[in-house]
């Protein structure tokens, strides 16, 4: 162990409190003020959430209105802060709007993903044996197939709505958050407390649930923030390829598609949806940083 | 006339800290001592007293934190401090030499043992690769590793603990180093192979005149190989002075304290109570003004003690001791030996009955689990607790004891043999399918108290949960006897609030044993419940220990590594090798000839900071054979001082009674063990020439 | 080592069957799709029905299915709808396309992740360890197609120094090294971000293991500590990711060779999928898993070789 490491042993006692429920959480989030990437992180993420949340107050026009009037010169104007797309639409609403998809659909992707992949990678490390081999092996041929075509073809095949993407992305998710926790069971299982828990006749179940899970706490957590941002990627992929929502909701990444094709005349159109998905998956992953700083993972 | 030698290490009112973001960590507040040249210097102190840093600090690799902000440091005369990076880098490994405890850690997993070697003296002394090869193949030699040209091109993991210590030494000496620091560097190693490193570092000693600065928290081990040592505490060096003088006739509170806790194999629980030091050290951000060791000592005087920093006094020649009212301290006494005999002879009813108690293991190869050897962990175990006595199990790593340890708790099954809890047979029984009843009548204390507690839940929720689970109760009443259990163990109330982390080690062993209590068992299982603690800390833990089970007339099974304890504990004692019980009885005739020749090795081998009891140690070769190999004869043969031939190697050996309960599994007929073993230990063995990979065998 | 090829090999075969046949049952589901499809929106339910019958398709599927592994191991790959050529005809080409963009992009990614990753983990904390970190942050950020619109808007839009698609069809105005440059800038961009930032995690995590205070207390230069003893523990992690890369790199760039219209594997397959060209898609899932777990087994050699602990 480090020297440092040792001193740590010596400093005050309640130098890091742990995970728990209440205001002890808020308390132990302190240490992230003094993180420069979580701050902006957090300002990014908070902008967005806020910018989704209040769309209907915020948006100067209706997403899905074209103003035909500005297409002739849909550049940025008084009248539209960031000009129109090529069919006369307020960039700025759809971009907002566009927002409001993306906040809703990767949150429940990222916590369906997590849910379903810690419970999978709990059973996994905890039994062993068999049930490890095949959830594994599953795993590894889930994991090493590309996504891409496979949202491709399934989307392709069966339509592509909100549902669908979100059923998607959550089963090929799973198998990574799996194996994280996979791992840390495999670890925490052979912990004394767990064998005091066995001796007390406690379930497997209350096992995993109650004195496993929550110490992965820290680990998941930062993942979770990292799954955020490249879901959040995936979605605009799956929207620039012409296999996200439906039109004419606004997609962040579909709003790309559409205007890229014009970037040597109207290079603002196809920018600004850009920037706007770039700069909150940048604000996701900063977070993360910040997290993995103050030691989240312990 | 003895001239002024220039000292090889001196330090000069050192101060050293710590940078955090929680303040500054005084570490060390003002340290002067000094190191002859081939003299060997012992340091010793429990943990936090900052030995650790000082090795660090003379080799300046403090990290970025760490600082000597007062002092100097002074090398064969030289400011450290004044050293450029090509300076430092010059005397890094040449002329001051490191060897480090964890050996497993300390060497590169993915370079071959020969040229870590090699890079020694090819960095410092610009040889080429080829001499540099034949000055690694002589040390490797010196070290008495055999077989070394095999030796050369193996990794790191391949090799057992002791073998890598020793590879760390050989890297330390090849480069004849003036001063060699020595870091714990037998802390996690087994009592009879730390008695060969130590061995070897003494006879090292004679060859290579390199001074030596020996770090321990194990008095015994300090004992064995230095002439002078300083105590420290929080940072401070409390009393120094020869080995002779310090141990014999300790001066300082603290040093007292330090040896009123030690059990030693002088001492059993008849005689008296082990004595403990109360409270705990400070932290090193927050000072205190006088003597740090005030609040914990019993001649404390507030206003002399806790004003102002105390200086060190000359007491005779060559014993400074740091404390104002070292002159009016009463006169200090060995604590008492051997009170006289337990209850005799008399045999109690069993408790707990182990007959022909065997597990084997499978360990698979290949991609569907087929194939792969079996390792027999356990062969053929009997014994017996007696109700309300303390049964102690006691060898080395891969004896089993932690084997037996789970299948006696259920978290895993025996392959052969039954286990008997006062009539209802648990043997078979995995811990899932035993009745709640059943759970509550045995019960565990674990090892280590880093994980015993889970880090998620507050002190409270462990113990009623166990409380709820074993005996039903309702909440209500299980906050009531969680306060009674916190009691019992001497915590007080509010300790429930607290989480693991906010807990001392020995804190967290205490909560430990409150749950265990929890279900009121008749058997409690103690697995190692101390080998992790500091000294000061595991004597107020086994006495603990030994009061709850005298108050609730409990059977205690209490395994472990350190003889010691055993000793000072047990009422029977089973010694184990290799999945066998090489010798069973109360504990008196244990600790007294015949032996079983292991636990005379065993037994020679346990460091003592007498230094009056310097015995004639009996060195085992090599390592225990591999696990998986089966054997034919006695277990113990293929590194048995006393073996007397083939008969060893071919057949298991006779279990032969002693007297009462006392048995030898042994082919030398007893009366011819005792007169054997009253004449002295058996001479050096010729050097095994097995080769090597029969014994790495793994 | 034998053990090792054919347990790997073995799972190679279970894998390409296990996927082959779960992408044959989605794709053909439903027989009368198949011939829907063949015949168009505008054939009557008679016509198809016929066609149905006609294309055997109303038998078991698993008949069909052994059936179709069966041509597969004749060569016959099918015919593509979509391109209207047989598959075999257009896959390979856009494969060989592909490995292309993959092959001069994975020769700049490998050496340049390494050189940033091992420089910045060295010295943790430093300040060109934050740049490194702050860069490899964004880069890895930023979805490929913006990426791609962004490197486009400044090279393309405002200085015309390069192409704005990788078509690699005639002469015209931009040589086909120009026209590559943009898309494997973009997609070095983007894949370095996460290597680097592995690389480095793996060589902060070395630094502070014991062995490396070994080797400094030896009085070691601190290059030698770094290229002796810390970059070979650190790269064992790290080499297996690299090479699960190329993975990426052939069936994972499909957005970058839509941004610049690049005759790809990717594009190829977004096409089949969206027109439901079945026979293209059946056979191009079978080649975009076998070159991921090609490459699967690639990382676990690797692996092997690296860390003795594995071998011992």
């Amino acid at each position: 162990m480090t020297v440092e490491g040792k001193i740590d042993l010596l400093a005050a006692p309640d130098r890091r409190a742990v995970p728990g429920i209440g205001f002890a959480w808020l308390r132990r989030l302190a240490p992230l003020l003094e993180s420069i990437p979580a701050m902006i992180g957090i300002a990014l993420i908070l902008f967005w959430v806020l910018g989704a949340a209040l769309a209907p107050w915020l948006a100067p026009y209706p997403p899905n209105a074209s103003d035909l009037k500005a297409l002739a010169h849909p550049t940025p104007s008084a009248a539209h802060w960031f000009g129109t797309d090529h069919l006369g639409r307020d960039i700025l609403s759809r971009v907002l709007w566009g927002a409001r998809t993306v906040l809703t659909v990767a949150p429940i992707a990222v916590l369906g993903a997590t849910a379903f992949g810690s419970l999978v990678g709990l059973c996994a490390g905890y039994y062993r044996g068999w049930i490890d081999l095949v959830i594994t092996r599953i795993s590894d041929i889930v994991l090493s197939f590309p996504v891409i075509i496979l949202y491709m073809i399934i989307l392709a095949m069966y339509g592509s709505s909100a549902i669908n993407i979100i059923a998607v992305i959550t089963l090929t998710k799973a198998p990574i958050i799996a194996r994280i926790v996979r791992g840390i069971t495999l670890e925490l299982r052979e912990r004394e407390y767990v064998a005091a828990a066995k001796m007390r006749g406690e379930s497997a179940l209350y096992i995993m649930l109650v004195e496993i899970l929550p110490n992965a706490r820290g680990p998941l957590i930062v993942e979770m923030c990292l799954r955020m941002g490249y879901t959040i990627i995936t979605i605009g992929v799956l929207g620039f390829l012409g296999i996200g929502l439906p039109p004419p909701d606004p997609d962040w990444g579909g709003m790309v598609k559409d205007t890229y094709g014009m970037m040597s005349v109207w290079p603002h159109m196809s920018l600004i949806p850009c920037a706007a998905i770039s700069s909150l998956v940048i604000g996701f992953n900063l977070l993360s940083i910040g997290l993995r700083e103050i030691g989240l993972r312990d | 006339m003895t001239d002024r030698e220039t000292p090889i290490l001196e330090f000069d009112g050192a101060r050293i800290s710590f940078f955090l973001r929680a303040g500054e960590a005084n570490v060390i507040p003002g340290l002067s001592f000094a190191i002859k040249p081939r003299e060997a210097l012992g340091l010793v102190g429990e943990s936090g007293c900052g030995k650790s840093t000082v090795a660090l600090a003379i080799m300046r690799y403090l990290g970025r934190a760490g600082r000597l902000t007062a002092g100097r440091i002074l090398f064969q005369g030289r400011d450290m401090a004044e050293l450029d990076a090509a300076g430092l880098r010059a005397v890094r490994g040449r002329r001051i030499a490191m060897i480090y405890q964890d050996p497993m850690s300390s060497l590169n997993p993915v370079m071959t043992i020969g040229r870590q070697l090699m890079e020694v003296p090819m960095i410092h002394e610009a040889i080429g690769a080829d001499e540099a090869r034949a000055r690694a193949l002589a040390m490797l030699g010196e070290v008495k590793l055999p077989d070394a040209a095999a030796i050369f091109e193996r990794y790191p993991h391949q090799l057992s603990g002791g073998q890598q210590q020793r590879i760390v030494i050989a890297m330390a000496l090849i480069a004849r180093p003036a001063l060699l620091i020595m870091d714990e560097p037998t802390t996690g190693l087994d009592v009879t192979v730390e008695a060969a490193v130590l061995d070897l570092v003494r006879e090292l000693r004679q060859r290579h005149e390199s001074a030596i600065l020996f770090i321990s928290h194990n008095l015994g081990t300090v004992a064995q190989i230095c002439d002078r040592v300083g105590v420290m505490y929080a940072g401070e060096l409390v009393e120094d002075g020869t080995v002779r003088n310090v141990f014999s006739a300790p001066r300082h509170p603290y040093t007292r304290g330090l040896l009123d806790c030690l059990p030693t194999l002088g001492r059993d629980k008849h005689s008296a109570a082990l004595r403990s030091i109360p409270g705990q050290v400070g932290s090193p951000l927050a000072r205190l003004p006088g003597c740090a060791f005030a609040p914990r000592c019993g001649f404390a005087e507030p206003g002399r003690c806790t004003t102002a920093p105390i200086a060190p006094r000359e007491l005779a020649a060559d014993h400074r001791v740091q404390c104002v009212r070292v002159a009016e301290l009463p006169e200090w006494r060995h604590p008492p030996g051997d009170g006289g005999d337990d209850r005799g002879e008399a045999t109690g009813p069993a408790a707990l009955t182990m007959r022909g108690l065997g597990k084997i293991y499978h360990q698979s190869q290949g991609v569907f689990g087929g194939g792969g050897r079996s390792i027999a962990a356990l062969r053929d175990v009997e014994l017996v607790a007696e109700r309300g006595r303390t049964l102690a199990i006691v060898g080395e790593s891969g004896c089993g004891k932690s084997t037996l340890a789970r299948i006696l708790s259920g978290l895993q099954s025996a392959s052969a043999g039954t286990v008997d809890l006062d009539g209802t047979a648990i043997g078979g029984l995995a811990i899932d399918r035993r009745t709640t009843a059943l759970k509550r009548r045995l019960q565990m204390v674990f090892q280590n108290p880093d994980s015993t507690l889970n880090p998620s839940h507050s002190v409270g929720y462990a113990i009623e949960r166990a409380l709820r689970r074993l005996k039903g109760l309702t909440a209500a009443q299980a906050r009531r006897q969680t306060g009674r259990l916190l009691d019992t163990v001497k915590l007080s109330g509010d300790f429930a609030r607290r989480r693991p982390h906010q807990l001392s080690g020995g804190q967290k062993q205490r909560v430990a044993i409150a749950r265990a209590l929890a279900g009121d068992p008749e058997i409690i299982l103690a697995d190692e419940p101390v080998s992790a603690l500091d000294v000061s800390v595991q004597a107020a833990i086994i006495n603990l220990l030994t009061e709850v089970q005298a108050a609730r007339g409990a059977t205690l099974v209490f395994i472990s590594h350190d003889l010691a304890v055993v000793r000072y504990l047990a009422d029977s004692v089973a010694v184990m090798y290799l999945g066998h019980v090489v010798e069973f009885g109360p504990a008196a005739a244990i600790f007294a000839p015949p032996w079983h020749p292991y636990t005379e090795a065993l037994l020679s081998a346990v460091p003592e900071p007498d230094p009056d009891a310097r015995r004639d140690r009996i060195v085992l070769d090599g390592a225990p054979p591999s696990a998986a190999a089966i054997q034919r004869g006695c277990p113990f043969a293929t590194r048995c001082p006393r073996k007397i031939g083939a008969i060893c190697d071919d057949t298991p050996p006779p279990e032969q009674l002693i007297a009462g309960t006392h048995r030898i599994a042994c082919h030398i007929p007893a009366a011819e063990l005792v007169a054997l073993q009253e004449a002295g230990p058996p001479s050096a063995r010729p050097a095994s020439t097995e080769p090597i990979d029969r014994v790495l065998a793994s | 080592m034998a053990r090792f090829f054919l347990k790997h090999l073995l799972f190679l075969c279970l894998t390409l069957l296990v996927v082959s046949f779960i992408v044959f049952v989605l794709t053909e589901f439903t027989p009368g799709d198949v011939a829907r499809k063949v015949l168009g929106a505008y054939a009557t339910q008679e016509q198809v029905a016929l066609l149905t019958t006609k294309m055997g398709l109303d038998r078991p599927v698993l008949v069909r299915y052994v059936e179709y592994v069966d041509h597969l191991a004749h060569g016959d790959l099918g015919y593509s709808t979509r391109f209207k050529v047989p598959v075999k005809d257009i896959i390979f080409d856009r494969l060989a396309n592909t490995g292309m963009l993959a092959a001069i992009a994975f020769a700049i990614i490998v050496p340049l992740s390494m050189l940033l990753g091992i420089a910045a983990g060295m010295r943790e904390s430093s300040r060109f360890d934050r740049a490194i970190m702050l860069f490899s942050t964004v880069t890895a950020s930023i979805p490929e197609f913006a990426m791609g619109v962004f490197l486009a808007s400044v090279f393309v839009v405002a200085l015309g120094w390069l192409p704005g698609t990788a078509t690699l069809t005639g002469g015209a105005r931009w040589s086909v090294a120009e026209q590559l440059v943009l898309p494997v800038a973009t997609i070095v961009l983007f894949d370095l971000g996460y290597l680097v930032s592995m690389i480095r995690a793996s060589m902060v995590e070395v630094m502070q293991r014991p062995y490396i205070r070994t080797a400094v207390l030896k009085g070691m230069p601190f290059r030698q500590v770094i290229v002796g003893h810390a970059l070979r523990n650190a790269m064992i992690n790290p080499v297996t990711v690299m090479l699960l890369q190329i993975n990426y790199l052939i069936t994972g760039v499909v957005v970058v060779e839509t941004v610049f219209a690049y005759p790809g594997f990717g594009r190829m397959m977004l096409e089949a999928a969206l027109y439901k060209d079945i026979a293209l898609i059946e056979v191009g899932a079978l080649v975009a898993v076998f070159v991921a777990v090609l490459t699967q087994i690639l990382g676990d050699l690797g692996y092997m070789m690296l860390d003795p602990r594995i071998r011992g």
